[in-house]
């Protein structure tokens, strides 16, 4: 394909321009994945140059270590201890103590049940007590903690192994080894970040990541209300059943792969409604209130600022009243002289509802959008506007050629994560109409105005249809980090962190 | 001619002026006129229903009084929630701007890593996690009544993914501040605590007034941990069951009352610190 410069590319009409910009697209593609593959290829050898390292200090430290290092291959910490490392070699001494203690105590049951997540049903006796088996979802959850567990206790075995092989290299240069008092120094000073991150990576780790890997093991269970793992019946593994529900095709009344791509499009139409009316819109308003010669800016802003200020779900919960069939707006509508409409309840035909909702978006998110925007509108290079004014350019003109390219490099990263955003919107949708209307035709209660992430929580926390809210959010995720990767690539954003420093 | 030409100019500059005007007014109008009937209907002891009617037929104060008497949990609700904010806005500054600093500030291995992983993470809708946590929680004796220790504890425990906002404001601070610092003799932590910190001042008002706000709006969370038991009830959980079928003839004004009283002092904390939260949402937020 014939590469056009800048220059030749401005001489050429306005469709040529087009046809060419999405040519180069088109053409991209190819290298996208050949780039997407060259990189899984690197990662892949870096993974394998990293096991291969793994185990060469392994078994290399062992051949040639002393038997302060070799012993430390049984008890850890032995060397840091006899080369007087004391803190360390406690530190690893205590990790393993804990790990041996928490295996033989509970770990070692659970994972060795993982694999069929318990077999022991409960009984349900004639009197109605019920006799206790095993318990699925204890089995599952300690399992992977176990897991996570695991891993971690390899890794600092691992440590302990190469730090034995570091301090005999440092003893046999005849330098000092760092004491315990040096590694509390650096605590503060060079190992600051250490002491920084470990509390908030440790509750990631525990509130987010975990219950994350569970979620997505559930996914391929058949957890819900008739195998609640402890008083009905356990769950056990049953493959990709539950993601087939998805993918096998029925378009027939109370399907749920139909259900499944009407409530995905809606998410996104909704998404980009919501995103996209909000930010032009918010971006008006903070045009309006930044124009020369209007007086009084700072109380217009304040005015929609406050409105930030009240608890969304009590404004949210609020419109929906005023909203209502027999709410404010339709008496006024029938004082005029219409009929009354049903705006979001269960009687509403479903545009009526999907617009309001998108209306009623608007009202709630404007403020904030005027605040995002007037920033970054008031740190335009003001000469931008005043050569375009001498060169005769129409306000409109100045808007599409500065204003809004401008504001599109800007704001492009936050646009992607609003959209996304919008897309787990749960708030609105659920306050304003718990995604009503609900129709006969749509399977698992799903209604018309449902997000993803308003069905999931129905299933998951009113029907405890674990599993299948599992493969929604599995679904969500996945849709979301598509957009994620594509859009990100195609924003010219290039965001350079050491830009400022 | 060229006055002629100057006067209509400015005439249609000012016709503009007029136009933008009427447009900030009726936008000021649609704003706040929710907020206006909210308060109206909150003062209105005719009826205890939703009715079309905004202005007041008899005005009061019983609904107000109703939800300081000892009739209804509200004021258990609110305390829970006071708590919780108060709390969740210590915990989740303290999370974040470590986090932020340590990320902005250290050049360390691994650290590209964790970023991705968290930008991963905050892909998957929160509500995955909250079955897990539900039951996990359940176990500690964290759900029910003894909801708002829970409620604290999962709002801190993960708040350092949020920890963008900080960053960005971070990065905009040279590094030659800490270099300098570090040149005099002070490490790591001096440098943190005595430098960056009375720099990050108007980062961390912004923190503490979006995590104080964010306990009295939020909604499904608590809901899902008080499981219908009303001392576990935060505000949101608590006034929402108030427009329930069931409930809303018998409810609504007071609804709109116990709204006013929420929305009081978060409304006060905000026009004092106003000028932090928009400086925070146009420095920080945009750069993501």
């Amino acid at each position: 394909m014939k590469t056009y410069t800048d220059l030749e590319l401005l001489s050429l009409s306005k469709g040529k321009r087009f046809v060419y910009k999405l040519k180069c697209f088109f053409c991209a593609i190819p290298g996208f994945f050949k780039k997407l593959g060259i990189g899984i290829y690197n990662a892949v050898k870096k993974l394998g140059i990293g096991i291969y390292i793994f185990f060469r200090d392994i078994v290399m430290t062992f051949i040639e270590g002393d038997y302060k290092t070799k012993v430390s291959y049984l008890i850890m910490g032995f060397g840091n201890i006899t080369r007087k490392q004391v803190l360390r070699g406690i530190l690893f001494l205590v990790m393993e103590v804990v790990f041996i203690w928490y295996m033989i105590a509970m770990g070692g049951y659970y994972v060795g049940k993982l694999n069929t997540l318990g077999t022991v049903q409960p009984q349900h006796l004639d009197d109605g007590t019920i006799i206790y088996g095993d318990n699925s979802f204890k089995i599952l959850l300690y399992g992977v903690l176990t897991i996570f567990f695991i891993v971690a206790f390899i890794y600092t075995w691992y440590l302990n192994i190469k730090q034995n092989r570091i301090n005999e290299q440092i003893l046999k240069e005849e330098k000092q080894l760092t004491s315990s008092k040096d590694d509390l120094r650096a605590l503060v000073d060079k190992n600051f970040h250490k002491t920084l991150l470990t509390l908030p990576t440790l509750g990631i780790i525990i509130f987010t990541v975990l219950p994350i890997f569970f979620m997505i093991l559930v996914a391929f269970t058949n957890y819900d209300a008739n195998h609640n793992g402890v008083s009905n019946a356990l769950f056990g593994w049953q493959g990709f059943t539950n993601f087939s529900q998805i993918f096998s095709w029925n378009s027939g009344a109370n399907s749920f792969s139909a259900t499944f791509g009407e409530v995905l499009l809606w998410t996104l139409i909704w998404a980009f409604f919501a995103t996209f009316t909000n930010y032009f819109l918010g971006m008006m308003v903070a045009m309006l209130i930044n124009k020369k010669g209007i007086k009084l800016k700072k109380v217009w802003r304040t005015v929609l600022v406050m409105s930030i200020a009240i608890p969304q779900f009590i404004s949210l919960l609020y419109v929906s009243k005023m909203f209502d069939y027999h709410g404010i707006i339709n008496d006024v509508i029938v004082k005029c002289g219409g009929e009354a409409i049903h705006f979001l309840d269960n009687d509403a035909s479903p545009w009526v509802a999907r617009i309001t909702v998108i209306i009623i978006n608007i009202w709630i998110g404007i403020p904030y959008l005027m605040l995002v925007t007037t920033g970054i509108l008031m740190n335009i290079p003001a000469d931008l506007y005043e050569s375009a004014n001498i060169d005769g350019a129409t306000k409109w003109q100045q808007y599409t050629k500065i204003t809004l390219p401008y504001m599109l490099f800007v704001t492009g990263p936050y646009l992607l994560t609003s959209f996304t955003g919008n897309m787990n919107n749960f708030n609105v949708i659920y306050l304003l109409t718990g995604g009503a209307p609900h129709p006969q035709t749509m399977a698992n209660n799903a209604g018309q105005t449902d997000l993803l992430i308003t069905w999931l929580f129905n299933l998951a926390i009113k029907d405890s249809n674990y599993a299948l809210g599992a493969v929604i959010g599995i679904m969500v995720f996945v849709v979301v980090a598509l957009i994620s990767v594509v859009v990100y690539n195609i924003i010219p954003s290039t965001k350079n962190e050491e830009e400022f420093q | 001619m060229a006055t002629k030409k100057l006067a209509s100019l400015s005439g249609r500059r000012r016709a503009g002026n007029i136009a933008s005007y009427i447009g900030l007014t009726l936008i000021s109008i649609i704003w706040i006129i929710p907020f206006i009937f909210l308060v109206l209907q909150s003062f209105d002891v005719a009826t205890t229903s939703l009715t079309g009617n905004v202005w007041p037929q008899k005005w009061g104060f019983d609904n107000f009084i109703f939800l300081f008497s000892g009739d209804c949990d509200f004021l258990q609700w609110y305390f829970n929630t006071f708590i919780i904010a108060l709390c969740v806005c210590v915990g989740q500054t303290i999370m974040q701007i470590m986090m932020a600093y340590a990320l902005s500030r250290f050049r360390f291995r691994l650290r590209k890593a964790m970023m991705n992983v968290m930008l991963v993470l905050g892909m998957f809708p929160g509500f995955l996690t909250m079955i897990v946590l539900y039951e996990v929680l359940k176990t500690l004796g964290m759900t029910g009544e003894n909801a708002v220790p829970g409620l604290i504890l999962v709002s801190i425990a993960s708040s350092g993914m949020g920890y963008y906002v900080a960053k960005g404001f971070l990065d905009t601070m040279p590094k030659s501040l800490d270099e300098a610092a570090m040149v005099d003799g002070a490490n790591r932590f001096q440098v943190f605590y005595k430098v960056i910190m009375p720099l990050c001042k108007p980062i961390v008002i912004y923190i503490i007034l979006t995590s104080f706000m964010g306990p009295w709006g939020d909604y499904i969370f608590a809901a899902t941990l008080a499981k219908n038991i009303s001392e576990g009830f935060n505000v949101a959980t608590g006034l929402s069951t108030w427009l329930s079928q069931a409930n809303i003839d018998s409810y609504y004004k007071y609804f709109c009352a116990g709204g006013v009283v929420v929305a009081i002092p978060v409304i006060v904390l905000f026009l004092f610190l106003q000028k932090y939260y928009v400086e925070g949402v146009t420095g920080g937020a945009v750069k993501g």
